[in-house]
This record gives C-alpha cells, sequence and structure tokens, in this order.
C-alpha cells in the first residue's frame, strides 16, 4: 500500500490518473499534449515517462503493447484494500 | 532588406516511408492528396504529392526511409504515440470517421484541447501523423 500512497502524493500524477479516467488508453503523447493544455503542466515528455513509471510500479497504471504502439491504462485496484481499510468499515460502523 | 524573392520559402517538406509504393496508395487513395512529381532518382524515386485545393502549393515528399538511423528513430517515436508531422483539415472528427471507414487506425481518437482539435493516425509507412483544425 505504501508505493500506492506515494505514487498518489504526487499532483501531476493525480492529474495523469484524472486524464485516463477522462480517457482511458493513452500514448505518452497524448498524456503530455493533455497535461500541457489541460493543466497548464510543463513537465517534459521524460518527467511524465518518470511519473507513468512510479505509477505503474505502484499499479495504478498498466501499459499494453499494441502492434508498435504503447498504450497506458488506468488501474484502480490498489485503492480498493483503501475503501476495505477504512471506508466500507465506517460504513459498517454507521449503520449499526 | 530582403527583395521579395530573396524571402525563404516552404515550398517541399517531407516524411520518411517505409515503402513507396504503399505510401503513395495511403496518401493519395487514403488521405486524398494528389500525386505531383515521380521521377526515378537512383534507387528510389522523387515522389511527392500536393493538397488537391492547392496543386501550386506546398508539395509534401514521400522520402525512402533508408538510412540506418530512421528505423530506430522512427520506432521509438511510434511507440511513445508521437506524431512525425501534421496535417490540417476543416474538422477533425468527420476526417476521423472517414478514414476510420477505410481501415486506418488511429493512436488518438479526436481530442479538444483548448483551441485545437487532434487526432493521432498511422500512415502504414512507420509514421504517426496528426490531423488538427482550430476552433
Amino acid at each position: 500500500m505504501g508505493d500506492v500512497f506515494k505514487a498518489l502524493a504526487d499532483p501531476t500524477r493525480r492529474t495523469i490518473l484524472d486524464e485516463l479516467t477522462a480517457r482511458d488508453g493513452q500514448t505518452l503523447f497524448e498524456i503530455c499534449g493533455r497535461l500541457t493544455t489541460n493543466h497548464g503542466l510543463t513537465s517534459s515528455r521524460q518527467a511524465v515517462s518518470q511519473h507513468l513509471d512510479v505509477l505503474e510500479r505502484a499499479g495504478l497504471v498498466e501499459t499494453r503493447r499494441e502492434g508498435r504502439y504503447k498504450f497506458h491504462h488506468i488501474n484502480t485496484d490498489p485503492l480498493e484494500p483503501i475503501i476495505e481499510r477504512w471506508l466500507r468499515r465506517r460504513t459498517t460502523c454507521g449503520s449499526d | 532588406m530582403a527583395e521579395e524573392e530573396d524571402d525563404v520559402r516552404i515550398r517541399l517538406t517531407s516524411v520518411l516511408v517505409d515503402d513507396q509504393d504503399r505510401a503513395l496508395r495511403f496518401y493519395t487513395e487514403i488521405l486524398g492528396f494528389e500525386k505531383k512529381h515521380d521521377v526515378p532518382l537512383g534507387e528510389d524515386r522523387w515522389l511527392t504529392v500536393v493538397s488537391p485545393d492547392d496543386p501550386d502549393g506546398v508539395e509534401l515528399l514521400l522520402e525512402p526511409s533508408g538510412h540506418p538511423a530512421a528505423k530506430p528513430f522512427k520506432d521509438a517515436l511510434v511507440a511513445d504515440g508521437i506524431p512525425f508531422t501534421q496535417f490540417a483539415v476543416d474538422d477533425v472528427r468527420k476526417e476521423y470517421d472517414r478514414l476510420r471507414d477505410l481501415g486506418v487506425r488511429f493512436t488518438q481518437e479526436p481530442t479538444t484541447m483548448g483551441q485545437t482539435t487532434t487526432a493521432v493516425l498511422d500512415d502504414t509507412c512507420g509514421n504517426l501523423i496528426q490531423l488538427a483544425h482550430q476552433s
């Protein structure tokens, strides 16, 4: 779970996940374009690539090679334990 | 200082294509350019296309990508989804629908960012090409 929180601690990485929620399955080029034009972020392509590596190591982003292209997909599975640990439990308590 | 005839102008631009025959088919039959020059030149051809709206305008040279550095360069751009160049259209969404019906593969569906709408397609000759219009 530590990797997930570390990955989410950075605002640019959270914004990348926002944009992958808006459209899942993007090339590095599209992600960079969206960060620049939709959010005014000026991270270099290399910096964005490194952010994606962190997200991928945390399991929040998966890459898919399709032929010669590489697409990035969001994976929210690593967020489930957070819900299980705090949110669902609170809901259960509240319903007692 | 410079006389008008001395001004630098863009008359020709180029894409590096894996196969000139296939490129000519894609750029004319699919994208809709017209062939302008097709002249044998050594092992290859001096092969250019133009926009049908502007036959005397900028020519696009379909240049063979035979240099050993070309393939790794092109492959790396394609893997990251980076277009080699950009063409203008009146309406990206309309052109996207038309081209997709013709079997063209897009790596980025039409997306509006600010004033610009873009999409990115595969030219089947080793390049990604961006289509764009300004709103």
